[in-house]
């Protein structure tokens, strides 16, 4: 399914693509402005966590944005989208008013276009590599926002197309957790003609999508409708499964599965290990967003309880980080503050997450670091005490490393503290199978580019692998992992040379 | 979806449940929980097996009104389904045989004790079991416990049935009478601190089975943190059993209590 080069080309040359480039000359293509994403009113949005920040492109703006694309002879900017989604083409189907062509070259290679058009990183993958940033230092084509148009388009247009599928070889295989690694890989096995089946742990399709990214980013039903899509290309969900808990790998490989995806994520959530850490009111980001976004505890007619507090903390610089305290504010926080050890320039969050945060009334406190909580006489949280630290060095991870200023500590109150500072990998699978290879961060070993671990049949990608990443990176690895998980079973099963 | 086949009210409070999941019925071993939820806005809630027919394909769960989820839980009829049913979780108690093993139930705690001492008899253990309750009505599951113990001591706080007293008088006269190799407590928090406090004194290997906060049950929320000689596990998937005499009680039942606003607004919203 990979495109290459010379199809690409080919591509660019057909006719409808000639004529559009003829129709606008590259200079004037290049005196637009970039369009600017419409927002809702800060004031507005905080209100409620179902409010999408970004409302969206209209027809007329995409189109305009759709014309700064240059159709490049060389699209560099294919080289930096981790599922090679053919960009040029569903640009420019876009700037001929073809929404629903656009959508339908999106599908080609990626199972969750509405998806990565909200929240991709594109600033630093597509659009970082787009000729206007690269030849003409000036902003990129706003693919990610073309993207998210497209999508949406074919969705509230109810034409929605289902993918080419090849005859089913009634090859069972099987994937576990559903997150967008899981997804993404089981896209792209039906289209091959494999019957999937993915086994999801909790009781709603989507992992990430679902319990960690909040409706203002993600709206939970944008993600339902590229389920559905799955589901109607024929892969099988199936809920409240935990795989080496409810049936081990050998009794679905009984049950005829020949080969698995492991794409169980980065469950468990890490603490800083500081005194007080355990006391009541301080949670992990997981918790708090889980209850939130998965169980809809922001909303008076759900069973599940969160705590809403006035002062609210969030230790962490990550989106999920941004993700909590943005969180916070909605459930009626006065004050909702970030604090990061280092400075905002190191910070992992999307520019657009912290600006928006910004924008939100979140307050940053950086190169502060807690280094204990102190609690009420019923042991809930009330004060955290942090330490001021500077920037040394650069550190393995290439950001100046963040070094305590002795003598600096003060404290801040705070009865709600979210702690968002990273994730471990999931230890359920890697503790129940085997044979298999893990690293000793908990991560699945494999050989890379191929995503195959240990044990021949079972491959594995996203967080699992990478120990915590973007949903990007994670369905890129699930991309692969169909590739050769593909190969491989041909060349077992089916006696089949696969052109690689 | 997974349908309630057997209902019994053992009294105003606590519910017998047994409902259809022929995987977890066949997976599930003594120490193992699930995860259920009631209806569409329902929320995650612990429970713990008490039992299982791997033929009929069901399990059997005992649920204590508490709050909201509990308490839906129990309006279910026979015939009714529950929303989503999740597991087995937890690893599994480590079962050997060791000679002599002491197990103690307090309240609803015997329902999870019950494939314990099943368990621990069928290792070739001679197995004590001492049940505690409030009163006779909160006894529950003694024929079965019975089935499986060579001695059952049951201790009442009121003396409505077996003895007066509480569940460590009754334990440590067993423990002074005879060599106990191993103990095991389920029950309320409190209670669980009292037994490994005496158990300590004795020094008897002890285990504690928590019954700690949780949202998703595999790892993923944190909530069922628990300080176990100085370090935070997770009651899901390090639990629930854990060296009694390691647990750091007083705070696990602080965290017990980290909802207890909320989840008082949302039981008055819904009595309402």
């Amino acid at each position: 399914m990979e495109r290459s080069e010379e199809y690409i080309k080919n591509e660019r040359k057909k006719e409808w693509r000639v004529e559009l480039q003829k129709k606008t000359k590259a200079k004037d293509r290049m005196t637009i402005e970039r369009v600017q994403m419409p927002e809702s009113a800060p004031e507005e949005r905080i209100k409620s966590q179902r409010i999408e920040v970004n409302k969206g492109l209209t027809a007329e703006e995409a189109m305009r944005e759709a014309t700064r694309c240059m159709d490049c002879v060389n699209p560099t900017c294919m080289e930096g989208c981790p599922v090679s989604i053919n960009i040029p083409k569903f640009i420019k189907n876009i700037e001929r008013g073809d929404f629903l062509q656009a959508a339908s070259v999106l599908k080609e290679t990626s199972a969750l276009p509405a998806v990565c058009g909200r929240v991709c990183p594109q600033e630093i993958q597509c659009e970082q590599r787009c000729f206007y940033v690269e030849k003409l230092h000036q902003p990129a084509v706003a693919i990610g926002h073309l993207e998210r148009f497209a999508a949406d388009f074919e969705r509230e247009s109810g034409k929605i197309s289902v993918p080419e599928l090849a005859e089913s070889n009634g090859i069972k295989v099987a994937v576990i957790g559903s997150g967008p690694s899981s997804l993404s890989f089981a896209g792209d096995m039906v289209k091959l003609g494999y019957d999937v089946s993915v086994f999801e742990a909790l009781h709603e399709i989507g992992g990430v999508l679902k319990y960690g990214i909040p409706e203002f980013r993600l709206p939970n039903a944008v993600v339902d409708v590229e389920i559905n899509n799955l589901r109607r290309m024929g892969v099988k969900f199936i809920t409240n499964f935990i795989v080496g808990q409810t049936e081990s790998l050998d009794d679905l490989k009984e049950e005829g599965f020949k080969a698995f995806y492991v794409g169980s994520g980065a469950g468990l959530p890490r603490f800083m290990n500081i005194p007080g850490e355990n006391s009541n009111g301080i949670l992990s980001s997981n918790e708090y967003l889980t209850r939130v976004n998965l169980m809809g505890a922001d909303a008076e007619d759900s069973d599940t309880p969160v705590l809403r507090g006035k002062n609210v903390v969030v230790v962490g610089g990550g989106n999920t980080a941004m993700d909590s305290v943005r969180t916070a504010k909605r459930l009626g926080a006065e004050k909702a503050m970030i604090v990061y050890r280092r400075s905002e320039e190191e910070m992992p969050a999307r520019i657009e997450e912290v600006h928006h945060a910004k924008q939100e009334g979140i307050e940053f406190s950086t190169l502060t670091n807690p280094i204990e909580y102190i609690a009420d006489e019923n042991g809930r949280v009330k004060q955290v005490t942090v330490q001021k630290m500077k920037l040394g060095e650069p550190d393995a991870s290439g950001r100046r490393r963040p070094i305590p200023i002795e003598g600096s500590e003060y404290t801040i109150d705070a009865s709600v503290v979210v702690v968002a500072v990273g994730v471990s990998p999931n230890p359920l699978i890697p503790n129940s199978v085997k044979g298999l290879d893990v690293s000793r961060w908990g991560t699945i070993e494999v050989v890379k580019d191929k995503m195959q671990s240990s044990i021949p049949e079972v491959f594995a990608g996203g967080d699992i692998v990478r120990g915590g990443a973007t949903v990007i990176l994670a369905m890129g690895d699930g991309r692969k992992a169909a590739a050769n998980m593909d190969i491989y079973l041909k060349e077992k099963y089916l006696s089949q040379k696969v052109e690689h | 979806m997974n349908k309630i086949v057997e209902k019994e009210n053992f009294s105003e409070k606590v519910v017998k449940i047994v409902v259809e999941a022929p995987l977890i019925a066949k997976a599930r071993k003594p120490g193992n929980f699930v995860i259920v939820r009631v209806g569409e806005k329902g929320e995650r809630m612990p429970l713990t097996i008490a039992g299982a027919d791997i033929k009929k394909g069901t399990i059997t769960i005992i649920v204590q009104k508490m709050g909201v989820s509990s308490i839906k839980l129990c309006d279910l009829k026979v015939g009714d389904f529950i929303t989503d049913l999740v597991g087995p979780l937890g690893k599994p108690t480590e079962i050997h045989n060791v000679g002599t093993v002491l197990c103690c139930g307090g309240g609803v705690g015997v329902a999870p004790l019950l494939p314990i001492v099943e368990g621990y008899k069928k290792a070739g253990n001679k197995v004590i079991t001492v049940l505690a309750a409030r009163n006779k009505d909160l006894i529950i599951l003694e024929d079965e416990i019975r089935k499986n113990s060579d001695e059952v001591l049951i201790m009442t706080d009121d003396g409505s049935y077996g003895r007066k007293g509480l569940v460590t008088e009754g334990m440590e006269e067993i423990i002074q009478r005879e060599q106990i190799d191993e103990c095991i407590t389920i029950g309320p928090a409190i209670m669980m601190k009292f037994c490994a406090l005496l158990t300590k004194k004795y020094e008897i290997p002890t285990m504690a089975s928590l019954n700690s906060i949780m949202v998703d049950g595999t790892g993923m929320c944190g909530a069922c943190r628990v300080t176990v000689d100085g370090k935070t596990k997770f009651t899901c998937v390090d639990g629930p059993e854990f060296d009694a005499h390691k647990i750091d009680f007083d705070e696990m039942m602080s965290r017990l209590g980290g909802y207890k606003v909320e989840e008082k607004d949302k039981l008055d919203h819904f009595q309402e």
